[in-house]
């Protein structure tokens, strides 16, 4: 059996290896690096699978800080599966990174490009298993540092450097309201851990209004991780500028990490009705501007940024309806939907942009890539027999259990408007003429079994959730 | 085992055509299969044991899900029109110019949707095989539809997406108000009298918006009649004829049984709505111009008369419902199949540029006359015989059948759209086939000989239950009897009333004796699958 923590230190020293790699070894083809990443995550995402979930109340001082409960586990899981999907979508990006950042050989900067998600994936992986503030705190910052290098990536496009900016400075505010909600909880508490706050909770004497306000500064710091409304603003230019492989590990992986850390944060702070009123209140705008500002886009990555925010809202109504098995669920079908549009839209927009239009006629270009479009977007807006369907019975299905019926009414609104702009995508795949000149498109055979793989797992699961729920216990 | 074939040999098909298998071999082949099939398992139902052939695979059950299929009477004659409607529409395609594959394909799909649906004994499958059709009508109507195909497209997917979605809510709810521990996603273990009376109302009424937009129930019908005149004829004979009739299916299996207290006190309401299907959509279907749009108007107009037996609340309207469905999706696809032949063939569909037709196509206007005989519901075909039932059982409706209310006055007034229906669908056939030719330059060829194989059999269906409507009563009745009998209590009362079930129903057989309902009031909890009649009394000869 492995010890937990035995993984992030896995994750950390393949990074630091491929490093070294690159940096002392200059003929290498980078592209060799990014297949290494690929095989060292695989054998610790293996190796998860051979770590005995530990009891949250064991009382050695190591597992107070560091949870490896079931929950963590699997998001444990997630962060490395969406880094190893982002690792393979970069090796398709690769060829624009160094026309990105001006670089003299084709393969100038690809190298680092390939290890920084790594780091960024053992930040993930701390962070589904921080249970005291500090580390929540500490791994944190280690995702969004690397996250501030990656986004910026591509240096010589104006658009990246203001992504880049923009997340930088969204980001350290975001991290300053983190640290003052800690210290105001720490102040009313005297704790940094979890468990031990909600126990402070029930203590005679307690500060709540100050413990509330803390809560409430440290919901804000989290809302800006999952992209929740009113904390997005940053969220449609970053996820256009930023290079896409980059995008689509800020909006799975990112995302699935705020929402863990909010689970456990929330934890003893939702017997406070307040708080409850300004989750739903958050829930239901997140839901209304994330779909209703999607509907008129018409380019593809900024319209998945907001289907990004308007999925941070159904997971929403799961938190706030206190079902974790709702919110895992939704995160792997959301994880899967939007991996695979992400990697088809790398392969599509190559040549043409990111606009509608570079979609318009894939179904003569490339049956193939068309039909994992129809999958993604069919599963995004919710068609049964899709991961994303299953994800919207449970949420809908917590909901009612919960009696939030008015959230359940704001919900069947914004997925009639999500059938809207989903569809506008299908639209163009299968009714509009491709443009005239177009070269067939090349899909590498890893690739193509990559996505395969995502096709399979959004159906299979979106039939058969039973892993998934075996996986939670 | 059976009902797993006739659900997954359309799909399977449908994937077999888009790896590249011969598309109209293929397609033709799978739906012959289907049908015979569906023949096999009508032959060998037995109407009196409940769900049959079912085949269950356990898939959650933390969610109570299980992949079930089954068939009841019910179910059973949903399957058959649905296979007989394949056959027909996959018959009717003919030259498709491009994507052909696709094209069948996405047919195919919508079919094995629609069997899967009305064959899952599962609410999560039976909600999710409905679905399955919406991507291939979103594609249908867009790439190889008429007129303005985008928008009606466009209309017709967020329309019914959202519908859909409300209906989902609506089974949510249903699920989860049954005490947690009989809660059950499945058909057979959901049983009468567990969702308490003051949660029904809610329940019912969200079920009756999320169905009543499939079904194109009139404040949500817009996007009924502009996706029909625009969808490629066989889309719109697929589904017109078989998919709309999963809400109202879906109305019969779940709110008819388990939620008798909401009908009730919805009642007004559905009867206010489903009058302005027949009185108001009928008027403007008169006021259509175009053979197409009439055809999509008069599609949702019928579907008042089907609301009205569900909304009888009493074995003879709901039997008479479930009849009129099948024989309503009979007719109509022949319609929309024959227009189609007409489409390809003059330049507009307008009425005013058409006329003459039946000298260049006779077979076409016999076919499209026996259509339109069977949608007004002469005396022979199965409308007729399923429409008078309706009638008969709305007058003497199932809540309150001793004073002269609010079902009557509705059963009065749905009388006119008879009355209506023979309006528009003669004036049409009139100015379609007789007349001067408007058109007189183009030489415009009969349908091919060909095509009498899918006429012959939805008309030789529509006629054989219009003159033998027991062969489905009797499979019928049970399901039925079940739900009614303990909910309320009919005593004839007048010879009327005897003499009209009397036509329709075997005697021995079906009815323990006249008084409908029944003796086993002290049931207590009844399952919704079928179970054995009680021991049956003679029905006594004449009061």
């Amino acid at each position: 059996m492995i010890s937990a923590p035995y993984l992030e230190v896995a994750v950390l020293v393949l990074g630091t290896v491929i490093l070294l790699i690159e940096s002392f070894s200059s003929k290498l083809d980078r592209r060799y690096l990014g297949y290494a990443a690929l095989v060292g995550l695989s054998v610790i995402f293996l190796a998860t699978f051979f770590v005995a979930p530990q009891s949250t109340t064991s009382t050695a001082p190591f597992w107070n800080f560091y949870a490896a409960d079931a929950l963590a586990l699997f998001f444990k899981r997630i962060a490395l599966v969406t880094t190893a999907a982002v690792i393979l979508m970069m090796l398709d990006f690769a060829r624009l990174v160094s026309v990105g950042i001006g670089g003299v050989t084709e393969q100038s900067g690809v190298g680092e490009f390939f290890t920084l998600p790594l780091f960024t994936c053992a930040g993930l992986m701390w962070m589904s298993s921080a249970i005291d503030f500090v580390l929540i705190f500490v791994s944190l910052e280690l995702v969004t540092i690397s996250f501030y290098v990656l986004v910026g990536f591509t240096r010589r496009n104006p658009a990246s450097l203001e992504a880049a900016v923009k997340y930088l400075v969204l980001s350290a505010i975001a991290t300053g309201f983190l640290v003052y909600g800690i210290t105001w909880i720490f102040g009313a508490t005297g704790e940094t851990n979890l468990q031990k706050i909600a126990r402070a909770f029930s203590r005679p004497g307690l500060e709540e209004n100050a413990a509330l306000f803390g809560g409430v500064l440290v919901i804000v710091a989290l809302g800006f991780k999952i992209a929740a409304v009113p904390f997005h603003i940053w969220v449609a230019d970053v996820y256009q500028g930023a290079p896409t492989p980059v995008t689509a590990f800020l909006s799975v992986g990112s995302k699935a990490a705020g929402f863990i850390v909010l689970l456990r944060v929330l934890q003893p702070f939702l017997i406070l009705p307040q708080m409850q009123t300004l989750l739903v209140a958050i829930t239901v705008l997140t839901l209304i501007y994330g779909n209703l500002a999607a509907l008129p886009q018409t380019n593809v990555k900024r319209l998945l940024a907001y289907s990004s925010i308007a999925h941070a809202g159904y997971l929403l109504v799961a938190v706030v309806s206190f079902s974790g098995r709702a919110v895992a669920f939704y995160l792997v079908a959301y994880l899967l939907m939007t991996l695979l549009s992400f990697a088809v839209l790398i392969l599509v927009s190559q040549p043409g942009g990111d606009q509608l239009e570079s979609f318009a006629g894939l179904s003569q270009r490339s049956p193939f890539l068309a039909f994992a479009m129809l999958v993604a977007m069919a599963s995004l807006a919710g068609v049964p027999f899709t991961a994303g369907f299953l994800g919207k019975f449970l949420v809908f299905d917590a909901a009612i259990a919960a009696h939030h019926f008015g959230l359940v009414v704001v919900a069947i609104v914004t997925v009639g408007a999500g059938f809207y702009y989903y569809f506008k995508v299908v639209r163009a795949i299968y009714w509009d003429a491709p443009p005239p000149s177009t070269d067939k498109i090349i899909v590498s055979p890893l690739t193509r079994v990559a996505i395969i793989a995502l096709i399979a797992g959004t159906f299979v699961l979106g039939v058969y959730p039973q892993p998934i729920f075996d996986a939670l216990r | 085992m059976l009902p797993l074939l006739v659900t997954f040999i359309p799909i399977v098909a449908a994937i077999l055509i888009m790896i590249g298998s011969p598309a109209r071999f293929t397609a033709l082949a799978a739906s012959v299969l289907t049908l015979l099939i569906t023949a096999i398992i009508f032959l060998r139902f037995n109407a009196f044991s409940g769900f049959q052939f079912i085949k269950s695979f356990p898939i959650s059950t933390e969610l109570h899900l299980n992949f079930a299929l089954g068939v009841d009477g019910l179910s059973l004659l949903m399957i058959l029109l649905a296979a007989i409607v394949l056959v027909a529409a996959v018959w009717f395609t003919g030259e498709i110019e491009h994507h052909e594959n696709a094209f069948y394909a996405c047919l195919l799909f919508i079919a094995g949707g629609a069997i899967g649906a009305f064959a899952s004994l599962n609410l999560f499958f039976f909600y999710a095989f409905h679905e399955l059709a919406l991507i291939p009508t979103f594609l249908l109507i867009g790439i190889w539809g008429t007129g303005n195909r985008r928008a009606a497209a466009w209309k017709v997917t967020i329309y019914l997406a959202l519908g859909s979605i409300i209906l989902l809510v609506g089974l949510i709810m249903l699920y989860r108000a049954v005490p947690a521990s009989a809660r059950s996603l499945d058909l057979r273990i959901l049983q009468a009298g567990q969702i308490p009376a003051s949660m029904q109302s809610s329940i019912y009424l969200v079920l009756l918006i999320g169905f009543g937009i499939l079904i194109s129930l009139v404040p949500f019908h817009t996007w009924a009649p502009e996706a029909y005149a625009s969808a490629p004829a066989p889309a719109a004979m697929l589904h017109a004829g078989v998919l709309k009739k999963f809400g109202l299916y879906g109305l019969l299996r779940l709110a008819v049984p388990l939620l008798p207290e909401g009908a009730r006190q919805w009642s007004w309401l559905l009867l206010v709505l489903l009058l302005a299907n027949i009185i108001y959509i009928g008027l403007v279907t008169i006021a259509q111009r175009r053979l197409d749009w009439m055809l999509g108007y008069s599609s949702v107009m019928h579907m008042g008369y089907i609301f009205l037996g569900i909304a009888s609340a009493n074995v003879l309207g709901t039997t008479g419902a479930a009849i009129l469905m099948f024989a309503h999706g009979l007719s109509i696809a022949l319609l929309f199949g024959i227009t189609g032949e007409i489409r390809k063939r003059v330049a507009s569909l307008d009425f005013d540029a058409m006329g003459g037709l039946a000298k260049a196509m006779p077979l076409g206007a016999f076919a499209f006359g026996l259509g339109v005989f069977a949608a007004i519901g002469l005396p022979g075909f199965a409308n007729f015989a399923a429409e008078i039932m309706v009638v008969f059982g709305a007058f003497r409706n199932g809540f309150d059948y001793q004073h002269f209310h609010i079902f009557q006055w509705a059963t009065l007034l749905a009388l006119w759209g008879v009355v209506i229906s023979a309006v528009y669908m003669l004036r049409a056939y009139r100015r379609t086939f007789f007349g001067s030719s408007a058109e007189s330059g183009l030489v415009i060829t009969d349908i091919s000989p060909g095509f009498r194989v899918p006429i012959a059999l939805l008309v030789v269906a529509s006629l054989l239950l219009g003159f033998f409507p027991q062969i489905a009563v009797n499979r019928l009745m049970p399901t039925f009897r079940n739900y009614f009998n303990e909910a309320l209590e009919l005593k004839p009362t007048s010879g009327m009333r005897q003499d009209a079930i009397a036509c329709f129903v075997p005697k021995e057989r079906l009815f323990p004796n006249c008084r409908l309902i029944s003796r086993s009031a002290a049931g207590g909890r009844r399952s919704l699958a079928g179970r054995p009649l009680e021991t049956a009394v003679p029905w006594p000869a004449t009061q």
